[in-house]
């Protein structure tokens, strides 16, 4: 397949995660927003390890073409991380506000 | 010659060291050990200047090197004295005339409390300094320090008494209006600099180099630089020695103590400018446009001056007015090109103008403080030496013969004759008003009645001792100070000066030979010239006489010519209708409009638009996560659609 699917389908996710951040107020819904966005990049990054490594075939070494695919884990993992703080925030949220409503977080003091 | 150089530090030195000795010690030192002090220095630089005087009287000229004042790539301006006929002439006359008027000022300024009387003759003292470095400076930066010197005691000796607003305001009007003439000097020296590369008086025509100097002045200065310089030069000089339009200051600086008057602003000062000249001879004859201006200037000075005097009834306004006229006579024999003549004039108007002055303040004196001469009169019972020695100096004033001011000023006429019969003219109409008004001054002041109060007709006395030695010694050289330069009419090589300032104007008389002869006056003419002079200022002299001994208080205002005569041709009003107010309110406009206005108004500004700036954008800081959100993502995209761009 060629890589501009790929593209096509990130950039939509990528958007898609964009506006959800913009418009929702509900804070789990932009945290979920925001691993769209992260997983569109993921899928950007395979994509174009992938098509790296068949434009280089016969030449490159065998990082070269496993490389990214390896780091997508990483990130993987990193991203998991985030969430457990992430989820961790938003219950300290809602048992001090009873809200989940980052409308309701305008203030720094108090 | 060496001894000289040797010793020719000295002459500045000593008044310095007495100024030093003075003005640290004025709390502590006594009256009787500071008037000592201040007049024993000048009394020793007169001995050493009259050593001098004897070293060079035979045709030398010693220029002495003490250390380079500016030392500038190719610039050497050095710390040099030169000693010549010119200059040890002058150091003669203001270390001779100074050492009287210091000695006068002992018993004059008696009164002063003790540490103003030491502060007196330390400034007195600094004066003597400064004028002994402007004369005997061997290039014009020397001669500038001098002249600023002189010019700063000046400033201070008139506002001597400080507690007058009247007497600062005229120290100040002196000091600014010779300030303004300073900076023609400045750029004169300048203008040298750059064009020549040195400012020693020895490139400009020395004996021993004659001819060369005239080809290096030719081949570096075009006659536009010349006549550029030259007129530069005078304005420097009309600053300082009152011509106009700058004279205005010299009889304001009547403000200051007599002797003040007779030293700084009749004997030694007021002539810088023409010893300046005189120095810079050579480059004057090459500029006749620059000599023109000289001779016109100096001769409308001179009779201007003379008109005011004809209606003062301040005894020494007259005397000033009379000064700035005289100097006026100074400037158009500098201006015919009678070198000689004018340094004449100079050196016999310091015997009789400093014992005018002096006579003046031994009056003033006696009259406790009155300087009215309409409140005077009679005073001859009361104070026989100052009067003798008055008329005297009324008599040599007045161009009497065989008294010295005929000589000179006779001089300075016959060589304005010989260049244009006008000037002459003009001339002879201005020493009949100085007859006229000397005698006015004299018949009012000690002849017919006393028209003071009674009071002080009780306090009427002669002065001391210290006041009238010094006032014989200058009528003496009044009388004979004119007998070195006896013109040739009337004694084969009787005139001495001339042949002992040979050497200093040398290079111009050759000049003038060579280039524009003027032809000799035939000696019936001369004779007929003096006959006009002699007699018509006899004539105007007795008329003074006889018109104002029957002087009387009649308390009339002037009218017509004699006010505006009386009130100086109203010349100080224009200048502060014209120059004054309107500077006044230019400051003033700086002051309220552009500095309260535009400059703080731009200041304040700047913190009201940070002020006002700062509150709008804090409003951005919302708190809303999502506009915040917003905000980053729009950031992002111009940054993506900037480097589309850029690519």
């Amino acid at each position: 397949m060629e890589i501009k699917y790929y593209i096509g389908v990130a950039v939509a996710l990528f958007c898609i995660g964009i506006i959800g951040v913009l418009t929702r107020r509900n804070a789990i819904i932009i945290f979920m927003c925001i691993e769209v966005m992260l997983n569109a990049v993921n899928l950007l990054l395979v994509a174009f390890s992938k098509m790296h490594a068949l434009t280089a075939v016969g030449k490159a070494t065998p990082s070269v073409v496993s490389d990214a695919q390896l780091f997508v884990f990483f990130i993987m993992v990193v991203a998991a991380a985030e969430v457990a703080v992430g989820l961790a925030i938003i219950v300290m949220m809602y048992r001090n506000v009873h809200s989940v409503d980052v409308n309701f977080l305008n203030r720094l003091k108090n | 010659m060496n001894n000289v150089l040797q010793i020719v530090w000295l002459i500045p030195a000593l008044p310095l060291l007495g100024f030093l000795i003075n003005g640290l010690g004025r709390k502590q030192l006594s009256k009787t050990f500071s008037g000592i002090i201040g007049s024993g220095v000048v009394l020793g630089s007169f001995l050493i200047s009259l050593y001098a005087f004897f070293s060079v009287k035979g045709g030398n000229t010693h220029v002495a090197h003490y250390f380079n004042f500016i030392n500038i790539e190719s610039l050497k301006i050095g710390f040099d004295f030169q000693v010549d006929q010119l200059s040890s002439l002058f150091l003669l006359i203001i270390t001779g005339v100074g050492f009287l008027i210091h000695v006068y000022s002992t018993s004059y300024m008696h009164e002063e409390e003790r540490k103003d009387f030491a502060k007196y003759f330390s400034f007195l003292n600094l004066f003597v300094f400064s004028m002994l470095l402007l004369v005997m400076g061997a290039n014009y930066v020397i001669m500038f320090i001098g002249w600023e010197g002189v010019g700063l005691c000046s400033y201070l000796l008139i506002g001597f008494w400080f507690k007058n607003t009247q007497y600062n305001n005229a120290a100040k009007k002196a000091f600014i209006m010779n300030r303004i003439g300073d900076l023609g000097f400045l750029l004169a020296v300048f203008w040298l600099i750059s064009k020549l590369g040195t400012v020693n008086f020895g490139i400009q025509g020395h004996p021993e180099s004659g001819e060369g100097i005239l080809t290096t002045l030719y081949t570096k200065l075009s006659s536009f630089d010349i006549t550029c310089i030259t007129l530069l030069f005078f304005v420097g000089a009309t600053g300082k020695s009152a011509q106009i339009p700058l004279y205005t200051w010299l009889p304001d600086a009547m403000a200051g103590p007599t002797p003040v008057s007779a030293l700084i602003h009749a004997a030694t000062m007021v002539t810088a400018g023409i010893y300046m000249i005189a120095r810079s001879n050579i480059l004057y004859t090459l500029a006749p446009v620059t000599q023109t201006v000289v001779a016109i200037t100096g001769l409308a000075t001179a009779i201007l001056a003379a008109t005011i005097a004809l209606k003062q009834n301040d005894i020494k306004k007259v005397l000033a007015y009379s000064t700035v006229s005289q100097l006026g006579y100074m400037f158009l024999g500098l201006g015919v090109g009678a070198y000689t003549g004018a340094v004449f004039h100079v050196m016999t108007h310091a015997f009789f103008k400093a014992l005018l002055f002096l006579g003046a303040g031994s009056v003033i004196h006696a009259m406790g403080g009155e300087q009215d001469m309409r409140n005077m009169g009679g005073l001859k019972k009361y104070m026989n030496t100052t009067h003798i020695t008055f008329l005297l100096g009324c008599l040599a004033i007045a161009g009497m013969p065989p008294f010295s001011g005929f000589f000179s000023k006779d001089e300075i006429l016959a060589a304005a004759f010989q260049k244009n019969p006008l000037y002459w003219g003009v001339g002879v109409l201005t020493a009949f008003m100085t007859a006229f008004y000397m005698f006015r001054l004299y018949a009012m002041t000690f002849t017919g009645k006393f028209r003071g109060t009674h009071e002080q007709e009780q306090h009427l006395h002669e002065s001391p001792a210290a006041i009238t030695i010094p006032l014989m010694v200058l009528a003496l050289l009044a009388v004979v100070g004119g007998w070195i330069g006896i013109p040739e009419i009337f004694m084969h090589g009787g005139h001495r000066l001339e042949a002992f300032l040979e050497p200093v104007f040398a290079g111009s008389n050759e000049y003038v030979k060579a280039h524009a002869p003027v032809k000799e006056l035939s000696h019936t003419t001369e004779y007929a010239l003096m006959a006009v002079s002699v007699i018509g200022a006899f004539m105007a002299l007795l008329y003074a006489w006889n018109k104002f001994s029957k002087y009387e208080k009649t308390g009339v205002e002037e009218k017509g010519i004699g006010k505006i005569l009386a009130n100086k041709w109203y010349v100080d009003e224009i200048y502060d209708a014209v120059i004054v107010k309107p500077l006044h309110s230019l400051a003033s406009f700086f002051n309220n409009v552009m500095e309260k206005k535009a400059i703080d108004g731009f200041v304040d500004g700047v913190g009201k638009a940070v002020n006002y700036g700062s509150r709008q954008v804090r409003l951005l800081q919302s708190g809303h996560v999502g506009s915040y959100v917003l905000l980053m993502v729009i950031g992002i995209l111009i940054l993506f659609i900037v480097q589309l761009f850029l690519k």
